[in-house]
């Protein structure tokens, strides 16, 4: 066990975890952090993202001993009140069905437009390509980053 | 058309009988006509809400609070429910909240998930449950203002008399109504009254999703509870010894319990676990047959040649019409398994107290959870109490109860409560598959090519019926035989969305495209001429309505430009499954010899629909399922255990494999039948129908992706 002091959401909390710990499972076992959430564990379907100094990560690949002071954001900070652009995006365009992977849907997009505020289609398509959605909500992902990507 | 109903005492006692919560009377929060609101949570509506029926309670500031009863796994049912709810009452939809009710067969009948079931069973009930409060609420209020309750008219969630000037919102009357008998017959709207069935309300959970409100069973959590994970046997072995040394030396693991030919490991958070699960040295001996998928190419060819039939439906004189047939057509079809693979994974909370069992998290079948639950611990059923957490998608995998039970299973063992949580791993390895099938189909043709005989055979792993013996195109064709046969494999299966139609549909409607080209016919002439014959002169008992496939073929044709324009090369399909109706065209265009698949049309009966937002869902998501698991899917065995562990090598599609979705809904005037189930099948035959159109090439097995026809052909996917 070793003792890690991270970043999450802009604010300092401390953990007692192994240091192969994943990210993932320091959110969510050990700081209550839910809405990042476990489906491959592998790095292959992206519901699991998170920011880490603003780039969009799989928290399940991530071991905590590499984190270091890096700033993490979860869906929990990504906005205080639920309204980031990309998070009034996917209410108007009423994206989820059952709605888990949609939190990691909405990390990957808005690390992306921080990045590429106005981009193409192509690269709207580039980007949220490494994010499964098991219910097949792809039009409408498409749709909101787009949406997100005009209004930001 | 107004419908009167008589309510079922079940759904509606007494209402002055059934009150809850601590309501003071005649207090009020606000005046409706206040511009100050102040909004309340749930919680606090409902401390002093009063129950009018299973569905609804409403409290003295006029807030409604509508109970849903079957658990959300993405088909919007938690926000299409209280939808035809809030229309009878005519309730205002910004005052609704959204509770889901946990398992109470008290309360609710048919409280589950599957079988694209619950819309066509509880509209009616849905509706007269608005409709009786609505009725009781009107008549308090003609009780308080001692007016006619023929006089009073209601509008979002307001009462009113026209000749007084007087108005008020429920609210105002819910103390009195309360005291009131409900109707036994009750009034329902005119479907041309409508005002929030048939419009894009949004979903109820939207919020609490983008923000990450931990709302799964995989988030769930209580103060003192362990973690476990489990190492099942692979199929058709059972577990001999377990050395757990190495596992237990993990730090993080507290216990290493068996059960059956499960090992658990036990902790106090997850990734301990995970690590400790591969330290566990097991070994195992064959307890029945350990197949691998070769074993079952061999079976499914043995088995087509001289398997003992089951006949499903026999018309006519099938080796007449063959004997005297001037052409036949033979082809087999083939599926693999393929797994359900929700992205939360299974999972659940289980807490065994003596002879008392609280679980929670996410099942489609809560009433399933709690009577295994039950005989497994001799218990009688109502002390298991039933949490529905939303679910992460179930796709028919909740259905079973196998991992409510082993969580039940390690709480006893270690008497704690207890969270099992599954890896993908343990997804994609712990059974229960959409069944390997394989087909044969053959098809006699007449000189003018009419088909007078088709005889269908089906061998399948563990499938049970692989045939829908009643469905197109029997009741077109004089001669007919169906038959279909069963192995019993130890690799386990289950409903599968949409089960066998999910690939049935594919390979019959492939195989019908087959036949037509044989025939000289064009595809979609050649389905109206059979269903024609079905609708003038049906051959025995059918299970689907003529005129509703006929409608959908039509305004697919129409819809798709069939036919016009000789760049595109299209592929039809149409298929009815639970109750619904669904045709299909898929459009690629050749251009340099590259073939682009740019474009799906789908014509859905799925009668009156209720949320036009979750009506679009189901048949997007209904296709993009449909063709991820036609194209990119596959799962192989090898001595009893998967070779496909995770996403890496089990592919599922992805957002640039996807093409333009093209939906239209035919206005039938039938209620709604059902739409979770019925666009998935459709599609992996109207894709095979346009590669082969487009490249000659005809793709009889999936993942198309894998097959020697396809090797060659780099199927682009236009987006738009």
């Amino acid at each position: 066990m070793a003792s890690f002091t991270l970043s999450i959401n802009g604010t300092t909390r401390t953990v007692e975890v192994e240091d192969d710990t994943p990210l993932l499972w320091v959110l969510r076992d050990h700081l209550g952090l839910v809405g990042t959430k476990f489906s491959c564990g592998i790095a292959q379907c992206g519901a699991c993202t998170v920011h880490v100094n603003g780039n969009a990560t799989f928290s399940c690949m991530t071991p905590i001993s590499s984190v270091g002071n890096a700033e993490v954001v979860t869906i929990e900070g990504l906005s205080e009140a639920g309204d980031h652009p990309v998070q009034k995006a996917w209410e108007q365009v009423d994206v989820a069905q059952c709605g888990y992977c949609q939190a990691g849907q909405i990390m990957t997009a808005a690390a992306f437009l921080n990045q590429n505020p106005s981009p193409s289609m192509e690269e709207i398509d580039n980007a949220m390509n490494r994010n499964i959605c098991r219910c097949g909500t792809y039009h409408k992902i498409r749709e909101a980053v787009s949406l997100a990507s005009k209004s930001s | 058309m107004q419908t009167q109903l008589r309510t079922s005492r079940r759904d509606f006692l007494k209402i002055a009988g059934t009150t809850a919560g601590g309501l003071v009377i005649g207090f009020n929060w606000f005046s409706c006509d206040s511009p100050k609101m102040e909004v309340l949570s749930t919680e606090q509506i409902l401390a002093q809400a009063k129950s009018f029926n299973s569905f609804l309670s409403i409290s003295p500031t006029g807030d409604v609070v509508i109970f849903s009863p079957n658990p959300e796994l993405g088909q919007n049912i938690k926000t299409s429910f209280p939808m035809v709810v809030a229309e009878e009452l005519e309730a205002d939809w910004e005052k609704v909240r959204v509770v889901q009710a946990n398992l109470d067969p008290e309360k609710y009948e048919r409280q589950l998930t599957g079988g694209s079931g619950a819309m066509p069973h509880s509209w009616e009930r849905l509706r007269k449950a608005g409709a009786t409060a609505k009725f009781v609420l009107v008549a308090a209020a003609a009780q308080t203002w001692k007016v006619p309750a023929s006089e009073l008219t209601v509008s979002k969630g307001m009462i009113s008399h026209e000749g007084s000037g007087k108005k008020g919102h429920f609210g105002e009357f819910v103390a009195v109504a309360t005291t009131l008998t409900a109707p036994e017959e009750v009034v329902l709207k005119d479907k041309k009254d409508f005002t929030i069935i048939g419009t894009p309300v949004k979903n109820v959970d939207a919020k609490s999703m983008y923000t990450g409100q931990g709302m799964y069973g995989l988030d769930f959590y209580r103060e003192g509870m362990k973690y476990a994970m489990i190492q099942r046997a692979p199929f058709g072995m059972k577990l001999v010894s377990v050395d757990d040394a190495a596992a237990r030396a993990v730090a993080g693991v507290s216990d290493v319990v068996s059960f059956g030919s499960n090992v658990a490991v036990v902790g106090t958070s997850t990734w301990p676990l995970m690590k400790a699960k591969k330290l566990l040295k097991i070994s195992y001996e064959p307890e029945t047959e350990v197949e691998s998928s070769s074993d079952h190419d061999k079976l499914f060819a043995d088995l087509l040649a001289k398997g003992s039939a089951e006949v499903k439906r026999k018309d006519g004189n099938v080796n007449l019409a063959f004997k005297n047939a001037a052409k036949i057509i033979t082809a087999e079809y083939q599926c693999p398994f393929v797994a359900h693979s929700p992205m939360e994974p299974e999972n659940f909370f289980a807490h065994v107290q003596g002879d008392k069992v609280e679980l929670v998290g996410p099942t489609q079948t809560p009433d399933r959870a709690r009577q295994e639950t039950a005989a497994l611990l001799g218990i009688p059923p109502e002390n298991v109490s039933v949490e529905i957490t939303r679910l992460g998608g179930g796709f028919g995998r909740r259905l079973r109860a196998d991992y409510v039970i082993e969580a039940v299973e390690v709480s006893r063992a270690i008497q704690a409560p207890v969270k099992v949580t599954w890896s993908r791993e343990d997804e994609l390895t712990g059974g229960a598959y959409r069944p390997a099938v394989r087909y044969r189909f053959e098809a006699a043709l007449d000189d003018k090519g009419t088909l007078t005989g088709y005889k269908l055979r089906g061998v399948g792993m563990n499938a049970g019926n692989t045939t829908r013996e009643n469905n197109f195109p029997s009741g077109a064709v004089d001669h007919v035989l169906i038959e279909t046969i069963e192995h019993a494999s130890s690799i386990t299966t289950n409903a599968w969305r949409a089960p066998i139609t999910n690939f049935l549909a594919y390979a019959e409607q492939s195989f019908l495209d087959e036949v037509a080209l044989a025939a000289g016919k064009d595809p979609v002439d050649f389905r109206l001429e059979l269903l024609q014959r079905a609708k003038t002169n049906p051959v025995g008992e059918v299970d689907y309505d003529v005129d509703r496939m006929l409608g959908v073929v039509n305004m697919a044709k129409e819809k798709s430009n069939w036919g016009k324009n000789p760049s595109i090369k299209q592929g039809f399909s149409v298929y009815f499954s639970h109750r619904s109706y669904v045709a299909q065209v898929a459009d690629i265009e050749v251009q340099g010899g590259k073939p682009t698949l740019k474009k799906i049309t789908a014509v859905t009966d799925c009668g009156l629909v209720v949320n036009p937002t979750g009506a679009n869902h189901q048949v997007r998501g209904g296709i993009v399922d449909g063709m991820g698991h036609a194209m990119y899917t596959n799962l192989t065995f090898e001595a009893g255990v998967p070779k496909q562990k995770n996403f890496d090598t089990y592919r599922l599609i992805r957002l640039k494999e996807v093409p333009e979705i093209d939906t239209h809904f035919v206005d039938s005037g039938f209620d709604p039948t059902g739409l979770g189930e019925p666009a998935l099948p459709p599609t992996g035959g109207a894709i095979a129908n346009a590669i082969f159109a487009a490249t000659g090439r005809r793709l009889r097995s999936q993942p198309f992706i894998e097959q020697k026809e396809f090797s060659d052909i780099q199927l682009q996917i236009k987006r738009t």
